[in-house]
């Protein structure tokens, strides 16, 4: 998709900031509730690397537990490159495989789409890292980042879930700059972004786009407020703004809880409003 | 006259109003320690920020009868103290307040007049809006207390100016917002800008105490200050850690400052009012 010929946008950050506020959010979210632990789902790509780099950072190596949880189909580069980040933080680490825990589902249902495959993956990732969750008495950290978070490019209840997110306020390219400063290997910057789900995926070729381009975009719609008439004037083309900006409102149920029907005159969700951190 | 003042710049438990007393009161003891004559502590010191529904059952009323107040009271006694809470008046309104205390005694209590509910901010919500901007008298000389988004408007340092405030001490819970690439918050750059300007434009000292800590996602950054009548920093918190920051003032800087630049002996009241009058009465402003 043509992106259009606009200015660029500058989206570089002060990377020592972002590390000092999310290592200190990861220490203050996970002990105030009693915890000294976190689990991570580590793909041996750039944002759960980063999430590790970060929480070990935050918590002691020693007290992160990073899962690897391969499908017979996972690229080898993804395990050596977990290994890798694994080895050079000394976290703690555990090998997963989900193939036996979900190709039962896909013999009973072998017209399964790729999209279907891919969800129950990440499910079933999910059910590892919670269960590690009870058994390492750590809290499961999150590994989404804002331009997946609003492009929806992520699945409910899978890899969306977690107890907490340290990136899921840094767009791609502002995630990989606080990556290189954090001292990630060159090989985990460098290889294409996939979420690994089937042989030869990836992100840019999946959207249609890339997150040089659409992070740009994405800065101007939400954090500078254009409508999306402007982001055209801004020279963006039109139909890669119209994608974006409904990929945007579609997958809007993604980032909100599943709605409650209001009977009483206090509902949970309305006005019966706590942050979680109430009394810690 | 020197004045020794402390900034606290402390993380709280939300809604836990006995875990950030018993905070307090050992704050207190270090800055009396250092020999202290004023300790600053952030909005909300007393309750954490985002309440939401907790805010009836973290308020309290500042009188010596209060068990919290009690202690803090008591304290006082020591050195003279700002903390931040939730006002509960006997209508149960309730306010996000700071209260000026010394001697023992509760010699101010401010309001937050201007309530943020916009983008990330809530307050209007939850708290009624305070109606008063008064300037006090301490034994430091005059002073006034503003809230937070107070001090994002104008008119209140000014009014406390007139008033007679020649310390002005601001207080926040400021979430930090605004990540690029220089090395601070553009929240943090927003709020020292305007306070040097407030500090320069009245001749005037303006002390900053802001808390740290996170609540859910949100970081609180800190970097509390204070700037002098010349519009210098003469000291400066850390961002995004607790610190004590202690600093020496001399009030008598008053005196050169206002001596060299004489905007207080200048300013025309008479004819702001006279044109706030015309402006106010023209309905179509």
């Amino acid at each position: 998709m043509q992106a259009g010929n606009h200015k660029p946008i500058d989206l570089s950050i002060n990377t020592d900031l972002a590390r000092r506020i999310l290592t200190g959010f990861i220490h203050s979210e996970i002990t105030r509730v009693g915890f000294t632990r976190g689990v991570i789902g580590l793909s041996g790509g750039v944002d759960s690397s980063l999430a590790c780099y970060l929480a070990a950072e935050a918590l002691g190596a020693e007290n992160v537990l990073a899962v690897l949880m391969p499908y017979k189909s996972s690229s080898p580069d993804s395990l050596e490159h977990a290994q890798m980040v694994i080895d050079l933080l000394g976290v703690q680490s555990l090998t997963v495989p989900i193939t036996e825990m979900v190709d039962p589902l896909f013999e009973r249902f072998p017209e399964a789409s790729q999209v279907r495959r891919g969800n129950a993956m990440a499910r079933a990732r999910m059910i590892v890292l919670y269960d590690q969750s009870e058994a390492f008495h750590g809290l499961v950290i999150g590994t989404g980042n804002k331009t997946e978070i609003l492009l929806g490019y992520t699945t409910l209840y899978g890899d969306a879930a977690c107890a907490l997110n340290p990136l899921g306020d840094l767009y791609k390219t502002q995630l990989r700059q606080l990556a290189q400063a954090m001292g990630i290997p060159a090989d985990i910057l460098a290889k294409p972004p996939s979420a690994d789900l089937w042989l030869g995926q990836t992100d840019e070729g999946e959207l249609g786009f890339t997150y040089a381009e659409v992070d740009q975009l994405l800065y101007l719609l939400v954090d500078e407020r254009y409508c999306p008439e402007e982001c055209v004037a801004a020279g963006f083309a039109q139909d890669f703004v119209r994608k974006v900006v409904e990929r945007i409102q579609r997958y809007h149920f993604k980032r909100v809880m599943p709605p409650i029907a209001k009977l009483s005159n206090r509902t949970v969700g309305y006005d019966f409003l706590y942050l979680r951190d109430w009394g810690t | 006259m020197k004045l020794s003042l402390a900034l606290a710049q402390i993380s709280t438990h939300l809604g836990n109003v006995t875990a950030n007393l018993e905070k307090h009161l050992a704050i207190i003891e270090e800055a009396r320690a250092a020999g202290a004559d004023l300790l600053v502590f952030p909005e909300l010191s007393l309750t954490g920020y985002v309440l939401q529904d907790l805010a009836s059952t973290v308020a309290q009323r500042a009188t010596s009868d209060n068990p919290v107040f009690h202690h803090l009271l008591q304290a006082s006694k020591a050195l003279d103290l700002v903390v931040g809470f939730v006002d509960e008046d006997p209508r149960h309104r309730f306010y996000i307040a700071s209260a000026y205390l010394a001697r023992g005694e509760v010699m101010h209590v401010h309001h937050k007049v201007y309530l943020p509910t916009y983008g990330l901010f809530d307050e209007g919500r939850f708290f009624a809006w305070g109606d008063s901007i008064q300037a006090f008298d301490t034994r430091f000389g005059r002073a006034g207390l503003l809230i937070c988004e107070d001090f994002w408007h104008a008119s209140p340092p000014y009014l406390l100016w007139l008033d007679g405030a020649d310390l002005l001490l601001f207080t926040s819970a400021s979430p930090g917002r605004g990540l690029n690439a220089e090395p601070y918050l553009e929240s943090a750059r927003w709020v020292e800008h305007i306070n040097r300007a407030y500090a320069s434009l009245f001749t005037t000292f303006v002390a900053h105490a802001n808390r740290v800590g996170y609540e859910d996602g949100l970081n609180f950054w800190g970097g509390s200050t204070l700037f002098d009548p010349d519009g210098e920093l003469l000291a400066k918190g850390p961002y995004h850690q607790e610190a004590l920051t202690l600093v020496e003032v001399d009030l008598d800087q008053l005196q050169r400052t206002r001596t060299r630049l004489p905007l207080l002996r200048d300013e025309r009241t008479a004819l702001v009012r006279r044109e706030m009058e015309r402006i106010l009465g023209n309905a179509s402003r």
